[in-house]
């Protein structure tokens, strides 16, 4: 057989042998590693930068610590609207009011003269870590790993390079070791110096060990913070600040151990990379089994985690769902989650659709292939979805994208009648419902005020609307008529864009960090919107480090920005438009520089209020207020989608909860057989092509053997 | 030779220093301190004060490249040039603006690099120069003007299609290999097929083409005509006098690229999530980690000159009459 053939008859044979074996070539995951465990295959596409939870402040880190790290409280999994529950804590925390000489306040006490509000939170027993070779000990006492040898430490590459793990029980110390980790200058957390402004004593202690090492901390006192006994602990705020409950919930206020400090602060595992910021040690449901950034992180349960049960109550429609189905039953329910990195859409959207990852948003490019509107106007699956089982949910986020005046601007700042009639034919003018349904797929709802919906203070229906830009028609809100808009602009003196003053047409500029060739389309649609009103409007697109200095030196004129709440409280959103919070003057979120007296009263007497009517009538009145002035263009809250798999169960979206993947199930039998189903390799167009190639080049062989084989005549 | 390399060595070290002053120079006039704090610290919440602190923390509180406050050497060795970039040539990379150990990172993310580039390289050059033969071969022939035509089709088309278009054909509807993904040891083969493919099919167009104008060159010369003179066929002809002629710029083009295999390819890591020096570059850039990106392009410059001077080093090797002196 000559040589080619030979060659062709192997590659055929090695396919043929491909093709008959039932195994899927396409697998991204080693074959059996992890048969019969409920496993979740997920994906991250930006390394965590810290998983040190009083560093860590990105929603892709809290994926990761989130679920190792506890705090006291957590978020309901399916009440709405969010509601705090208790998770390492055995109650919601005593608050005791107190004057300036520390006498007992009563609860109704006014604001002002509260001088000290003590937090006292208690702690469940017996929660144990999970097993960590800081905790290891010998067995005549002493630490096992806390004080090796240089010798000892260059054998140590890797975490599960030390044999010994141990463990030990959570106490309410720990919890006050972390709130003393917050101000510890190697540490840099992100809220030491706003939490400096909160808890009694701690810039004093931020002083105090400012050259100590961390090891050092647990020596030192906080004058605000203390130990009250093994389970309890008391936090001293400064006057009163109800929101500090939520802060209470995140990760920043986790336990953490003071072994941690002492066992990560030896040179010889930081050299490699072994640290606390990214080897985790919590009590959660989880633990990070594997952490490497550059390829994967792989976290297990904690088998040392202690009881804890899906829950028993969600709103209406859960039960319907399928959302209870698993009530009662014992946490969590995946054995193992793994997170590959994935740095661009396609092949995370392609490897979701063969089922190699569990779930998936809806990136612009499949937004088509995904989802589809139905006969009724209505958001719905494609049928190529539909077969494969897929289930879409969606959610309105608690962020506003707005469009901000910087209020010391002089053509559209300032609280005259012109400017704010300005500001008004303009937020008339720019058409958020075609800016959402144009750019974002239909991914939002416009905004009618700052806050989002799923917040406290925000009202739908007519109640709700902003009556200067919308008007309720047919049962919904209605976008003022242009002609409205234009009114207003005469109002102003600025008919048909011309200021009547200098007789020249009105200029305008809006300042954005949105520069990339995806953007332009964008930032033409608003040159469209303000050429509405006859202005012309500039667009000084830069660097997001350049536009973050103009905003800060108040050189902007107009600007797009956003917000994402930290918690469930609409002083999370008036704050950004409080007068003390002014970005020029006081380095604030009051991007706009914003300053009216009556909203700043209201906001001081609204934040130190708990949800009530009353406080929902002053957060109306605030509405009112910013939407009469305009500072803003609310412009939209992003709605998300999501699609999952159907062996993929108890998924709800929760845009407040950090710790989500204990309530989630997987059905890895169903899952198994699916990926099977759908990944048959597919030979014959292979085949073809080495035929087509053969047959392509044996002409030309023949006739060059021809040729060869001539002789001259 | 020695004394050449010794001196081409020497010639190193004040590009090297002006390689990086004009790194620190481009990054500072981008990225501020204050901004590389802010990006650290996040957006959320964040005074001056902890802007302040985390500078002092890292060392950023100082001037850029002259400290006026400072009197004598300190002038210089005050600032944050200095204090950042110097243990650079002893490739001490230090920790990132986020904490990571640099040299661990270097060596953890150089092998995936090579592990793509290295069978790219090599199976592409393989390719390249067959086609190429084939075409030399096969010359004045509608084979060759087929392939030609391909050759040019090939050049013409994006890189970030035939990735899209192979991870879409190959990965996503014939499922042969997977779409993207990576693993250590032995596991990473499957992860390699893909993008190795994809490289040298890319790649195809315009190394054949090139390569064909070698050997075009080579087969008109004297000592070719004299071997099919002596009755060599064709192939004996081809492999041994033309394609051994034209080992010289092969061998120099492929050698100067050498070292810098290890520094990855930026789109192809990024598309495949390989998680190799390319993407690590990147990621550096877009999170504005200084430490990351001044240890990177110092690596390439590094890389870059010994590339060259192995180049120079080959031409004595592959050619008699090339010395170094």
């Amino acid at each position: 057989m000559p040589p080619i053939l030979k060659t062709l008859f192997i590659i055929l044979s090695y396919l043929c042998l491909f093709a008959c074996n039932e195994q899927v070539l396409n697998n991204p995951y080693p074959a059996s590693a992890d048969k019969g465990l409920a496993v979740l295959y997920s994906s991250f596409s930006e390394r965590p930068r810290h998983l040190d939870p009083a560093k860590s402040h990105s929603s892709n880190e809290y994926v990761f610590i989130g679920q190792i790290y506890e705090p006291p409280f957590q978020y309901h999994y399916l009440k709405r609207p969010y509601e705090l529950e208790l998770l390492t804590a055995t109650q919601m925390p005593e608050i005791i009011y107190l004057d300036s000489a520390g006498q007992v306040l009563a609860e109704d006490t006014p604001a002002e003269q509260i001088a000290f509000s003590d937090y006292i939170i208690a702690i469940k027993p017996d929660i144990q870590y999970q097993p960590h070779a800081a905790l290891a000990r010998k067995k005549q006492g002493g630490y096992l790993y806390h004080q090796l040898t240089p010798q000892q430490l260059s054998r140590i590459t890797q975490l599960s390079d030390f044999t010994q793990t141990g463990t030990r029980e959570l106490t309410a110390a720990d919890y006050v070791h972390q709130i003393k980790r917050l101000v510890h200058p190697q540490i840099s957390s992100p809220i030491a110096e706003l939490m400096k402004q909160y808890i009694a004593g701690l810039s004093d202690y931020a002083l105090t060990i400012k050259d100590q090492p961390r090891t050092a901390l647990k020596d030192f006192a906080i004058s605000g913070v203390e130990v009250i006994d093994k389970y309890r602990y008391k936090i001293r705020i400064k006057g009163k600040y109800p929101q500090f409950i939520y802060w209470l919930a995140m990760p920043f206020f986790a336990p953490m151990p003071w072994e941690a400090d002492a066992f990560y602060s030896q040179q010889g595992l930081i050299d490699k990379n072994i640290t606390l910021d990214w080897q985790p040690l919590g009590t959660g449901p989880f633990m990070l089994e594997e952490n490497n950034p550059n390829l994967q992180m792989v976290m297990l349960k904690n088998p040392n985690y202690h009881a804890a049960f899906y829950p028993h109550e969600g709103e209406p429609g859960d039960r319907e769902k399928g959302l209870l189905d698993d009530a009662g039953k014992r946490l969590p329910f995946i054995d193992k989650a793994v997170y590959r990195l994935e740095k661009e859409t396609i092949p995370y959207w392609n490897k979701f659709l063969q089922g190699y990852y569990d779930a998936s948003g809806i990136a612009s490019d499949s937004f088509d292939q995904a989802v589809q509107f139905t006969g009724d106007g209505e958001l719905g699956l494609t049928p190529s979805m539909l077969d494969k089982g897929m289930q879409l949910q969606t959610a309105v986020t608690s962020s506003i994208f707005y469009m901000g005046f910087n209020m010391l601007d002089s053509v559209v700042g300032g609280d005259s009648e012109r400017a704010r009639k300005l500001r008004l034919a303009i937020s008339i003018a720019i058409d958020y419902e075609e800016y959402i349904s144009i750019f974002m797929n239909g991914r939002g709802v416009t905004a009618q005020g700052v806050i989002p919906p799923t917040i406290f203070g925000f009202s739908e229906g007519e109640q709700g609307i902003n009556t200067y830009v919308y008007d309720w028609v047919g049962e919904q809100a209605r976008r003022k008529p242009l002609q409205e808009a234009r009114h207003l602009m005469q109002e102003a003196g600025y008919a048909e864009g011309i200021d009547a003053s200098t007789g020249e047409a009105l200029i305008l500029y809006l300042d954005t960090a949105a520069s990339g060739p995806d953007d332009r389309a964008r930032l033409n649609w608003y040159r469209k919107q303000f050429s509405k009103l006859g202005i012309q409007l500039v667009i000084r697109a830069t660097d997001y480090n350049r536009f973050q200095q103009k905003m800060l030196n108040g050189n902007a004129q107009i600007f797009m920005w956003g917000w994402n709440a930290d918690y469930p409280d609409p002083e999370n959103f008036f704050f950004l438009l409080y007068g003390a919070n002014g970005k020029v003057e006081h380095g604030g979120g009051n991007a706009v520089n914003y300053q009216n007296n009556e909203f700043d009263r209201l906001f001081k007497q609204m934040s130190n209020m708990e949800n009530s009517p009353e406080r929902r009538a002053m957060v109306e009145k605030m509405q009112e207020i910013i939407r009469h002035d305009a500072p803003w263009v609310y412009g939209f809250h992003p709605k998300s989608f999501s699609l999952f798999h159907s062996w993929y169960h108890n998924l709800k979206p929760n845009l407040m909860a950090n710790n989500k993947l204990k309530y989630q199930r997987i059905d890895p039998r169903q899952r198994e057989q699916l990926r099977q189903q759908w990944n048959q390799p597919v030979l014959w167009p292979i085949i073809g092509l080495v035929f087509l190639m053969v047959l392509l080049v044996l002409p030309a062989v023949r006739s060059f053997q021809r040729r060869a084989k001539e002789t001259i005549k | 030779m020695f004394n050449y390399i010794l001196r081409r060595f020497i010639y190193a070290f004040p590009l090297l220093l002006g390689v990086n002053i004009l790194t620190f120079v481009l990054f500072f006039i981008v990225n501020s301190p204050d901004d590389m704090a802010r990006m650290q610290l996040g957006q959320k919440h964040v005074t001056e004060q902890a802007i302040d602190n985390w500078k002092q923390q890292r060392g950023y509180d100082l001037p850029l490249l002259f400290n006026p406050t400072k009197t004598g050497l300190d002038k210089i060795k005050a600032t944050i040039f200095y204090q950042k970039s110097l243990r650079l040539f002893a490739f001490d990379f230090g920790i990132s603006d986020s904490g990571r150990n640099i040299d661990q990172d270097i060596q953890q993310r150089m092998w995936p690099s090579l592990a793509v580039a290295l069978p790219s390289l090599i199976v592409g050059l393989i390719v390249n120069i067959s086609v190429a033969l084939m075409m030399v071969l096969f010359r004045q022939s509608y084979l060759e003007f087929s392939i030609i035509v391909l050759c040019i089709i090939i050049m013409s088309i994006s890189s970030l299609f035939y990735i899209i278009g192979g991870q879409f054909i190959i990965g996503k509807l014939l499922m042969l290999v997977p779409i993207s993904g990576y693993d250590t040891g032995i596991n990473a083969y499957k992860f390699l097929i893909l993008p190795v493919l994809i490289s040298v099919v890319s790649g195809v167009g315009a190394g054949a083409r090139w390569y064909r104008t070698l050997f075009l060159e080579e087969i008109e010369q004297d000592c070719v005509r004299t071997a099919r003179a002596k009755g060599l066929t064709e192939t004996q002809v081809l492999f041994k006098h033309v394609l051994k002629n034209a080992m010289i710029p092969i061998l120099t083009g492929v050698v100067v690229v050498l070292p810098l295999l290890f520094m990855g390819s930026l789109i192809t890591e990024s598309f495949f999530s390989i998680p190799g020096l390319g993407s690590y570059t990147i990621d550096a850039i877009n999170s504005q980690d200084f430490a990351i990106v001044r240890a990177m392009v110092f690596l390439g410059s590094v890389l870059y000159i010994i590339g060259l001077l192995l180049t120079d080093i080959s031409y004595t090797l592959v050619d008699p009459r090339v010395r170094l002196s």
